[in-house]
C-alpha cells in the first residue's frame, strides 16, 4: 500500500511538473491540477495509512491510536476547497488572458522563433 | 494627555482640514489658527515649569517586548522649539491665507502643513530616539508634499523628489545610528541615552554612530555636502519656504545635533565632522548667494549659509558656542522667515522674482520695502539688530579655536559675514533706483494681515536686538539650561561690550561686505553674470540627478540580466530549486526503524494503476486534445476521491467526488474560449532542435521531481508517525465539541477561526471571477457560434436550449433531471445535518446543492433557469460570512473568546430533545458561502455563451445587461 501510494503521488507530481513546463494556459491548468492531487495526497499519506478506521468516535471513552489521524484530514479538505476556487480564478484568467491578448500561450503572446 | 494633545491635535486638525470642501479658504485657515493657538496656548502655559527647569514626561506603551515606549518629554531645549514652530506657524498659516489663490487646492495644502506641524512637534517632543527618527521620517514626507504642491509643475516634482530622497536617506542613516547608540546604551529613552555621553564616548562603536547620526542631521540641515537640494525646495509655495525651508524642518538637523551634544560632543571627531561641514556650508553657501537672481534662491542660499554658521557652533561644542548656537537659531528663523514672506508679497505683488528685474520697489510698496531692508539688515548682522548679537557671539567663538597662533576660522567668519552683507546687499537693492516699468504686474501694498506676519518679526527683530536682556535672556536661559545641565556658562546678552576683537570683526565685516558689494556690482557685471565664479563646477544637484539616472539604469540592466518577464524559465527554475534545496536544508535522516506496513492490495493497485495512467495520459493529451486531457483528469481526481474513502477518510472523499464535478462543470465551460489546435497541421519535432532538447530538459525535470517525492512519501510511510495533536482532537470531539464526526468538529469547532478565513478567501475568489468577467472579451475567432452548433442536419439547430429541454432531443433527460433537483436538495439537508456526527458537513452539502442547481443550467439554458428561479449568488456570500461571523461574535456576548462554541439541548415537542451546538449555525454559514462561491462563478462563466452570440465591440450596454443580469 505505502509503496502503491508513493508511486502514485510521484506519478501525479511528475506529469504535474512536465505540463506546468509547458507553453499553454491549459496545459499549465491540468498540471495545477494534478500537482494538487498530488500534493493533497502527500499531506494525508503524513498521517499515515489508515484501514477501517475513519475518525468517527461515536463512543466517550476510546483509544485514540485506534482512528486516523483526522488533523491532515482537516488540513486536506480545506486544500481541497481552497483548490477548487483557485482552478476556478486560473481558468477566468486563463480565458480573459486569451480575449486580451489573442494567443493562449501563458506570456500572452507567441514565442519570437 | 496634555504633551500628548500637542502633538495630536495638528495630526487631527490635518484629517479636518483635508475634509473641507476646495474653496473653504477661509475656513481652513481658521482651522489651522485655532490648532495653531491651542498649541501655544497650551505649550506656554508650561512656561513655569520650564522656567524652574522641570523635565516633563509623558509615557504609553509602544511596544513593551522590545522595550519601546512612546514617550513625550519636553524640557527648556524641547519648550523653546515647540514655541518657535507654533509661533512661526501661527503666523505663517495667516499669511498663507492671502498667498495662496483661490484657484489652487487649498485643502490639501492646509491639510500637509498641519501634518508637518504635526510631526515636527512630534520631533521636538520625543523622548524615545526610535520614535523621534519615525517623526523626522514623517516631516521629510510632508515636506515632500508640500514641496511638490504644484505637481503640474515640473520643477516642484524635481525638487520634491531631490529633497525627500535626499533627508529620507539621511533619516535612514539617522536610524542606523539610533539602532547603534541603542546598542550601546541599552535604551532608546533619551533621558538615559543623554546620561550615559561618557559611556557612549568611549565605546568602540562611537565613530559609526556619530557618522550615522551626523549624516541625518546633516543632510536635514541641508549642510555641504548635501545642501543642494534646498534651492530646488524653493519650487514650494513661499508660505512652505518660510516655515520648513528656513525657519522650522532644516532646524530639526542641528536641533538633534544640539540635543543629543551631552551624548556625543566634546571630541576631536565630533569637531572634524560636524565644524566641518559647517565651515564649508557657510562659506560656500553666503558666496554663491550673493551670485543668485532669483529672489527665494538668495534666500535659500542664505539659509544654507546661515545653518552652517550653527552648525559649525555646535561644531566647536564649547558651551558657550552653544549658547551661541540656540540664539542664532531663534534669530534666523525670526528674520529668515520674515524675509520669505516679503519675497513672497513682491513675488504676489509683482509676479515676479528676479533680481535682474525688481527695482525701485520702495515707491509702490514702501512698508513692505522698510520690513525687508529691516530684516535684510538683521541677516547682515547690523548692529542694535538680532543677527548683530548672535553673529558677534559667533566671532568670539571662532577666535577660541585653533589657539593663539591659528586664526583660519576667525578669517572664515569674517569672510562669511563680508558675503552675507553683500547678499544682503543685493536682497534690498530691489527696492532703490528708478521704479521698474517692465513688471508684470502694477504693485500694490499687501491685504493688511498678509503684512501682519512680517511686521510682528520684523518688531521681533528690533526687540531682541536693542533690548536683549529682557526679551530674549529668560527664554535662551531655559533652553541653554536644558541642553547643557551644569556645563552652563555665564554668559552676557548686551549690545555693547566695549571695544574688542569680535566688534572689530563685525565691523571689517560690514565695511569689507559693502565695498565687496560695489566692486562686483561695478567691475564684475553681477546683475547680468549666468555663473557662479569658481564654484560652478560643484553642482551637487546635477551630481544627483546623475546618480539617480544611473542608479536606475543599473536597476533595468540587473532586472534584463537576472530577471524574466516569462513564465516558463521561472516555473523551471522553481522546480530546481525544489529539487536541490530541500536536501541542501534537512538534517541528517533519522534511524531506519519499519513500522508494520499496511498489506498490498491488489484492488487498490490496480485502481492506482488507471489513476497514474490517467494522469501520464492526461499529461500527453493536454496539447491537442482538451476535452480528451479533462476527462483523463477527471479519472485521476475519481481514483484520489476513492483512496480517501479506502484510508479512512469519508470526509474527504464526499468533498473531492463534488469538488471533481464542478471542477469539470467550469472548465467545460472554459474550453469554447481557447483557441482550436489541430495535430496534424503542427510540424513533426525534428530531433535535437531547440524544442525537443527543451522537452528532453523538462522531462527530465518532471521525472526527478516525481521520484523525488515519491521516495519522500515512501520514507515518512514507513515511519513510525511522531507524537501529534491529533490525540486531543480524536479524544474531544465529543466531549468538547459535541460530534462525532472528528474532521468536521475539527473544522466548525476546533479550527473554525481557519475555516472562517477559508470561507472568506472564497468569497473574495467568488468576487474576483465574478469581475474578471465583467471585463471578459473573447477573441474573435471565438465569438461566433460553434460549428457543431450550425450543422444544418442538427434537428436542435435553431432551438433555444429550453425548446431543447422541453420538447426536444432533450425531453427526457428534461423530465427526470427536474425530477432529481427536489432529491437532490433533500440530499443535501441530509449531508449537512448529519455533518457533526457523521461524513457530510456544510462544505459537502453546498457542493451538493450547488451541483443540483447546475444540473439544471446545463439542462435548459440560463435564460430558462433564471426565469424561473431567483437565485442571488452575491447575497448567499454575504449571508453566509454575515452567520458565520455572527456566530463568533455571539461568544462575546456570553463572555467567552471569539468563536467559541457552545451546546444547546433543546426539548422540542414531537421530535424530543436536540443537540444544538453553535457550531451548527457556523457550519451553516459555511454551507451558504460555499452554495454561493459555486453557483456565482459557475454562473457568470456560463453568461458568457450568452454574449458570445455577439461580436465583441457591439453595444457594452447589452454586454452588462447579459453579464450582470438580475440575477447574477
Amino acid at each position: 500500500m505505502e509503496m502503491v501510494i508513493a508511486i502514485a503521488v510521484g506519478v501525479m507530481f511528475a506529469s504535474g511538473i512536465w505540463l506546468i513546463l509547458r507553453p499553454r494556459t491549459f496545459q499549465l491548468i491540468i498540471g495545477l491540477m494534478l500537482m494538487s492531487y498530488a500534493v493533497n495526497i502527500f499531506i494525508f499519506a503524513m498521517g499515515r495509512l489508515w484501514v477501517d478506521k475513519p475518525p468517527i468516535t461515536p463512543l466517550p471513552d476510546i483509544d485514540p491510536a485506534q482512528f486516523a489521524d483526522p488533523l491532515p484530514q482537516g488540513l486536506v479538505l480545506t486544500a481541497i476547497v481552497i483548490g477548487f476556487a483557485t482552478t476556478a480564478l486560473y481558468l477566468v484568467m486563463m480565458i480573459g488572458a486569451r480575449g486580451l491578448t489573442g494567443s493562449d500561450h501563458v506570456d500572452g503572446e507567441e514565442p519570437r522563433e | 494627555m496634555l504633551l500628548a494633545s500637542l502633538v495630536l491635535v495638528p495630526f487631527i486638525g490635518s484629517l479636518l482640514a483635508a475634509l473641507m470642501p476646495q474653496s473653504a479658504r477661509n475656513h481652513e485657515s481658521w482651522l489651522a489658527i485655532a490648532v495653531a493657538s491651542y498649541g501655544l496656548i497650551v505649550a506656554g502655559a508650561l512656561y513655569p515649569e520650564m522656567a524652574a527647569g522641570e523635565v516633563l514626561r509623558e509615557e504609553s506603551a509602544w511596544l513593551p517586548t522590545k522595550g519601546l515606549a512612546f514617550v513625550l518629554r519636553v524640557d527648556g531645549l524641547a519648550w523653546v522649539f515647540t514655541m518657535l514652530v507654533l509661533a512661526i506657524g501661527l503666523l505663517v498659516v495667516l499669511y498663507a491665507r492671502y498667498y495662496m489663490s483661490a484657484d489652487d487646492p487649498v485643502p490639501r495644502f492646509f491639510s500637509f502643513l498641519l501634518a508637518f506641524m504635526g510631526s515636527m512637534l512630534g520631533v521636538v517632543l520625543s523622548g524615545n530616539l526610535v520614535q523621534l527618527v519615525v517623526f523626522w521620517e514623517l516631516t521629510s514626507l510632508t515636506s515632500f508634499l508640500l514641496i511638490g504642491y504644484w505637481h503640474h509643475r515640473a520643477d516642484a516634482r524635481r525638487g520634491a523628489r531631490m529633497a525627500f530622497t535626499v533627508t529620507a536617506t539621511g533619516g535612514l542613516c539617522l536610524m542606523a545610528g539610533v539602532l547603534v547608540l541603542g546598542h550601546i546604551v541599552g535604551s532608546y529613552d533619551l533621558d538615559v541615552v543623554l546620561a550615559a555621553g561618557d559611556r557612549i564616548r568611549a565605546h568602540e562603536l562611537y565613530l559609526a554612530a556619530l557618522v550615522l547620526v551626523a549624516l541625518g542631521a546633516l543632510t536635514k540641515s541641508a549642510q555641504f555636502p548635501f545642501h543642494f537640494w534646498l534651492p530646488h525646495a524653493m519650487a514650494a509655495p513661499t508660505p512652505v519656504s518660510s516655515y520648513l525651508h528656513s525657519a522650522t524642518m532644516v532646524k530639526a538637523g542641528v536641533f538633534l545635533l544640539a540635543r543629543l551634544w551631552p551624548a556625543l560632543a566634546g571630541t576631536p571627531e565630533w569637531t572634524w565632522i560636524v565644524g566641518g561641514a559647517g565651515v564649508c556650508t557657510l562659506l560656500l553657501g553666503a558666496f554663491i548667494a550673493i551670485f543668485q537672481h532669483d529672489l527665494k534662491g538668495l534666500l535659500a542660499y542664505s539659509t544654507i549659509s546661515h545653518l552652517g554658521l550653527i552648525t559649525v557652533l555646535i561644531g566647536i561644542g564649547t558651551p558657550l558656542a552653544m549658547v551661541a548656537a540656540i540664539f542664532h537659531i531663534l534669530n534666523h528663523a525670526t528674520f529668515k522667515a520674515s524675509l520669505f514672506m516679503a519675497a513672497g508679497i513682491i513675488d504676489h505683488e509683482t509676479g515676479t522674482r528676479d533680481l535682474r528685474v525688481l527695482r525701485g520697489l520702495r515707491h509702490k510698496l514702501p512698508i513692505t520695502a522698510t520690513l525687508a531692508i529691516v530684516a535684510s539688515a538683521a541677516m547682515a548682522g547690523v548692529p542694535l539688530l538680532n543677527g548683530f548679537l548672535s553673529k558677534e557671539m559667533f566671532f568670539a567663538e571662532t577666535l577660541s579655536v585653533g589657539g593663539e597662533r591659528n586664526w583660519w576660522m576667525s578669517y572664515a567668519a569674517v569672510a562669511m559675514g563680508m558675503f552675507s552683507v553683500a547678499y544682503s546687499l543685493r536682497f534690498i537693492s530691489i527696492f532703490f533706483g528708478a521704479p521698474a516699468q517692465d513688471l508684470p504686474r502694477d504693485p500694490h501694498e499687501p491685504p493688511r494681515w498678509m503684512r501682519f506676519p512680517v511686521e510682528l518679526l520684523v518688531l521681533a527683530c528690533l526687540v531682541v536686538g536693542v533690548a536683549p536682556a529682557i526679551s530674549i535672556a529668560p527664554v535662551l536661559e531655559i533652553a541653554v539650561a536644558a541642553t547643557l545641565g551644569a556645563a552652563a556658562p555665564s554668559y552676557d546678552l548686551a549690545v555693547w561690550h566695549g571695544f574688542n576683537l569680535p566688534l572689530l570683526m563685525s565691523m571689517l565685516a560690514l565695511a569689507g561686505g559693502v565695498l565687496l558689494y560695489v566692486v562686483l556690482r561695478r567691475h564684475f557685471d553681477l546683475q547680468r553674470r549666468e555663473r557662479v565664479p569658481l564654484f560652478h563646477h560643484f553642482n551637487g544637484a546635477q551630481v544627483f540627478e546623475t546618480t539617480m539616472l544611473q542608479v536606475t539604469r543599473a536597476a533595468g540592466w540587473l532586472l534584463r540580466r537576472l530577471g524574466t518577464t516569462r513564465l516558463q524559465p521561472q516555473l523551471l527554475l522553481m522546480m530546481i530549486a525544489l529539487l536541490i534545496l530541500p536536501p541542501l536544508l534537512a538534517g541528517t535522516p533519522p534511524a531506519w526503524t519499519r513500522i508494520a506496513l499496511q498489506g498490498f492490495d491488489p484492488l487498490f493497485a490496480t485502481i492506482w494503476a488507471i489513476g497514474g495512467g490517467c494522469a501520464i495520459a492526461a499529461a500527453w493529451m493536454a496539447k491537442y486534445h482538451r476535452l480528451a486531457a479533462l476527462a483523463l483528469v477527471g479519472g485521476t481526481g475519481i481514483v484520489t476521491a476513492a483512496t480517501f474513502l479506502w484510508l479512512s477518510a469519508p470526509d474527504l472523499a464526499l468533498t473531492q467526488l463534488m469538488v471533481e464535478t464542478v471542477t469539470t462543470v467550469l472548465i467545460l465551460l472554459g474550453l469554447r474560449w481557447l483557441p482550436p489546435r489541430i495535430e496534424a497541421a503542427a510540424a513533426p519535432l525534428a530531433p535535437f532542435s531547440r524544442a525537443s532538447l527543451r522537452r528532453a530538459r523538462d522531462l527530465l525535470v518532471a521525472v526527478a521531481g516525481g521520484l523525488a517525492i515519491a521516495a519522500l512519501t515512501y520514507a515518512v510511510l514507513v515511519h513510525p508517525a511522531s507524537d501529534t495533536i491529533a490525540d486531543f482532537f480524536l479524544l474531544n470531539a465529543l466531549g468538547g465539541g459535541g460530534g462525532s464526526n472528528v474532521v468536521n468538529v475539527l473544522l466548525v469547532d476546533f479550527r473554525s477561526f481557519d475555516t472562517l478565513g477559508e470561507i472568506t478567501v472564497l468569497a473574495i475568489v467568488a468576487l474576483t471571477v465574478y469581475a474578471l468577467l465583467r471585463r471578459f472579451r473573447p477573441a474573435p475567432e471565438s465569438a461566433a457560434i460553434p460549428a457543431q452548433q450550425r450543422n444544418e442536419a442538427d434537428p436542435a439547430r435553431g432551438q433555444t436550449p429550453a425548446e431543447q429541454a422541453n420538447s426536444g432531443y432533450l425531453m427526457v433527460a428534461g423530465i427526470y433531471l427536474r425530477l432529481l433537483l427536489p432529491f437532490m436538495g433533500v440530499i443535501a439537508v441530509y449531508f449537512f445535518m448529519r455533518g457533526h456526527n457523521l461524513p457530510g458537513g456544510g462544505f459537502v452539502a453546498g457542493l451538493v446543492f450547488a451541483v443540483a442547481i447546475l444540473v439544471q443550467y446545463m439542462l435548459a439554458g440560463t435564460v430558462w433557469v433564471e426565469s424561473h428561479l431567483s437565485l442571488r449568488p452575491h447575497r448567499w456570500l454575504g449571508l453566509g460570512l454575515v452567520l458565520a461571523c455572527a456566530t463568533g461574535l455571539g461568544a462575546w456576548l456570553f463572555g467567552h473568546p471569539f468563536l467559541t462554541t457552545h451546546t444547546a439541548h433543546v426539548t422540542w415537542p414531537l421530535v424530543g430533545e436536540l443537540h444544538l451546538p453553535s457550531a451548527f449555525v457556523f457550519d451553516l454559514g459555511v454551507f451558504t458561502v460555499v452554495v454561493g462561491t459555486t453557483m456565482l462563478m459557475l454562473v457568470a462563466l456560463a453568461h458568457q455563451s450568452l454574449r458570445g452570440h455577439r461580436l465583441p465591440g457591439e453595444d457594452g450596454a447589452e454586454d452588462r445587461q447579459a453579464a450582470g443580469g438580475r440575477t447574477i
